[in-house]
């Protein structure tokens, strides 16, 4: 079955998906029952899965992934939802030295399938502490996931492979993204034995193909560097647009393939370019393509600077325009 | 000077309050039973409890003190890395461990190897992690019990989530002694500062959670007395967020096996959690990297001997005519056996094998992970093969 659906409503639906196919599920957070969170993210789940499967939580984040590690020790999958990205940090401790090390710590007799959604990324003219990019952070940290859909159906099938992945997840939603549209095909759920539904997670695809440069992006980014590939094809220069959807792991091969056709590399992610994920991309793409490259790898993202106030945020975030000035450096070459 | 009692005066002007706190006590430090108005509930808990019940806990204790000790000096012979001391504290850890039943589950720090022991969690097994041998040791599933959390407080917040996962089962207040449980979680007088704990007291609150709180205030946290914790008595932590909470004489292990039978009782029917504060003390240093003589005196040391809770069970057991020479013989020989078996068999823990850091980073293959074994892997063999052709 097919439909057109904002980004928001796919991840309702897949959310609603997984709660209806597995009772083990939870959705867990601040505002997530009545309300369906501040993003309108889980509307309906409550009244649908009742109380104690959609939890309105205290105000304490890190009550919330510590609580929910405790649930998932019992056997539970729980989905918490962090209100947005700068609100994450009270829960860092409980994600970085406990989440990410259970199933490791004890040579894999815990498993700990707990899903961390987290609004994330500029653009929507929010104050301070709403619009920032921490997922390099996590990406850090052996024992996570990291992962961040660029599309509805993309959102749709990841936040339900997040949801059976025995790992850890930390499921970044691009919040710019939310109120966009587009065609997603629902399919049943699938068991936590199905390695293709899993792919998701794991693989990028290729959003746009071409010939003279390689765009790598990922979740709200993604629709940036698919804009300035049309720019781009205005002037006569095709590029391929590879969506990483998953920074861990990250698809190195599917990146290599493609920047050893194209010669060149551009990295696009909102996050600081400084110790961002796209150094690793840039450092990967010299290990693996050395010999196919044609100029340096660039990288456009934001700056080393705290996320500024929303009037100035459009300079601060990769645009269109910086892409394309990006791809003019690499293709001087 | 010694720390002051509940009901005494502190020394300095700069510590506490008064603390005027009274305690459960069910057995006097000399040996006594202590027979009150105030803690016939608490009485009415133990009633059941045999001579041989209590010679049980002598014994468990008297394990628990020498397992300590024989890790203290495998540490010192270089066998462990660390190795955190929890003498003083065997009335607290096995009182209330004699109190769980085989449902209720078990969130340790790092110190509860009374708890540990009751469990039966291996003696081997719980070394593991000191030797460097293991980031865990045991299997949590097979004696309910948790892994060591040394973050302090992290493991109250998992705590709380495992009692709510319990209520979501059906695992509590069904009436079924079989069926209902609940946690215990252990923590510290210094973790009571942490915010986890505090948030693990509101979750627990506001979800009526099946847990337990169970504080040893053991009076110092590596340097620090508890009064750079609290200005409050910390037992009244918990009330501050709805949660029932009592002291208890950690060193009665019938006293603080009463008061946890009860909390937990009333956890297991649906009653909720309970915040208990053993009131203790850490008789050796914090962990075999400390050295308390740089911060208390021997007269604080010296105060708190006169309260060994095992000399306490002791004399209860001399007290009621139930103490039996040959019978403690016997257990100074388990103590004995306990002793070499650990001296022989930590020594023979090993090095897992260096593929051992990449395995369970994740429960399904992760590229990166796999890509660096792989690499190391190879990394290995070719290292290996210079070495055997420079020979």
């Amino acid at each position: 079955m097919s439909e057109t659906l904002t980004f928001a409503r796919a991840l309702t639906e897949g959310l609603r998906s997984a709660l209806e196919s597995d009772e083990k599920v939870l959705v867990m957070g601040e505002d997530v029952g009545r309300l369906g969170g501040v993003f309108r993210i889980t509307e309906g789940l409550q009244k649908d899965f009742g109380e104690d499967r959609v939890v309105d939580t205290p105000l304490a984040e890190s009550g919330i992934v510590g609580t929910a590690i405790g649930l998932a020790l019992r056997g539970y999958r729980p989905v918490c939802e962090i209100q947005f990205d700068g609100f994450v940090f009270p829960a860092y401790d409980q994600i970085t030295t406990q989440l990410a090390k259970m199933h490791y710590r004890s040579r894999g007799r815990l498993q700990v399938p707990v899903v961390i959604r987290i609004p994330y990324g500029g653009g929507i003219g929010a104050i301070e502490h709403h619009s920032e990019s921490p997922e390099a952070l996590f990406a850090h940290t052996p024992g996570l996931r990291v992962v961040s859909p660029g599309t509805p159906q993309d959102a749709y099938d990841m936040i339900r492979a997040a949801v059976a992945s025995p790992d850890p997840v930390l499921f970044f939603e691009p919040k710019g993204r939310y109120w966009t549209k587009g065609e997603v095909t629902t399919s049943p759920y699938p068991s936590a034995r199905d390695a293709g539904a899993a792919d998701v997670l794991n693989r990028a695809r290729v959003a746009r193909s071409g010939t003279d440069v390689t765009l790598v992006a990922y979740g709200p980014t993604v629709a940036t560097a698919l804009k300035a590939a049309d720019a781009l094809s205005a002037e006569g220069t095709s590029a391929e647009v590879v969506d990483l959807r998953a920074i861990s792991p990250l698809d190195v091969p599917a990146v290599a393939e493609s920047v050893k056709r194209t010669g060149r590399c551009v990295v696009v992610h909102e996050a600081p370019s400084f110790h961002g994920s796209g150094a690793e991309v840039a450092a990967r793409v010299s290990e693996e393509c050395f010999y196919s490259l044609e100029a340096p790898v660039v990288r456009v993202g934001g700056f080393h600077a705290p996320y500024p106030v929303a009037k100035l945020e459009h300079e601060y975030l990769p645009s269109v325009d910086r892409v394309l000035d990006a791809v003019d450096r690499v293709l001087a070459h | 000077m010694p720390n002051p009692q509940p009901g005494e005066a502190p020394a300095g002007a700069d510590v506490a309050p008064v603390d005027v706190t009274p305690l459960v006590q069910l057995v006097s430090p000399t040996g006594e039973r202590v027979v009150e108005p105030d803690n016939a509930t608490y009485r009415s808990r133990v009633d059941h409890l045999t001579s041989e019940d209590l010679r049980a806990m002598y014994r468990d204790m008297v394990l628990t003190r020498r397992f300590d000790d024989e890790a203290t000096a495998l540490q010192r012979q270089g066998e462990l890395a660390l190795y955190a001391q929890g003498r003083g504290q065997e009335a607290a850890q096995v009182g209330s461990a004699y109190a769980l039943a085989p449902q209720d589950h078990v969130f340790p720090s790092y110190r509860e190897q009374g708890v540990l022991h009751v469990r039966g969690v291996d003696p081997v097994d719980r070394l593991r992690l000191f030797r460097g041998e293991d980031h865990g040791g045991w299997d949590p599933a097979e004696h309910g019990v948790q892994l060591y959390t040394l973050v302090i407080g992290s493991h109250v917040l998992h705590a709380t989530g495992y009692a709510m996962g319990m209520q979501r089962d059906g695992a509590v207040g069904t009436g079924d002694p079989a069926r209902d449980g609940a946690v215990v979680t252990y923590f510290g007088d210094g973790a009571t500062s942490q915010g986890d704990v505090s948030e693990g007291l509101v979750f627990a609150a506001v979800n009526g959670a099946p847990v337990v709180f169970f504080c040893q205030n053991n009076q110092w946290a590596i340097s620090e007395p508890t009064t750079r914790q609290s200005r409050s008595p910390l037992y009244r932590r918990g009330e501050g967020f709805g949660v029932p909470s009592v002291r208890v004489d950690g060193n009665d292990v019938l006293a603080c096996y009463a008061v946890t039978a009860e909390a937990l009782e009333r956890a297991r029917s649906g009653g909720g959690p309970t915040f208990i504060e053993a009131y203790t003390y850490r008789m050796g240093a914090h962990t075999t990297s400390d050295d308390p003589t740089k911060y208390r005196d021997r007269a604080e040391e010296e105060h708190w001997r006169q309260r060994d809770p095992i000399d306490r069970v002791a004399a209860l057991l001399r007290a009621e005519g139930d103490w039996d020479d040959a019978w403690a013989a016997g257990v100074e020989e388990e103590a004995d056996a306990l002793g070499e078996r650990l001296r022989a068999e930590v020594r023979e823990l090993g090095a897992p094998p260096s593929t051992a850091m990449f395995e369970h980073v994740y429960a399904t293959e992760h590229a990166q992970v796999a890509a660096e074994r792989a690499w190391y892997q190879q990394y290995e063999r070719e290292t290996d093969q210079t070495t055997e052709a420079a020979r």
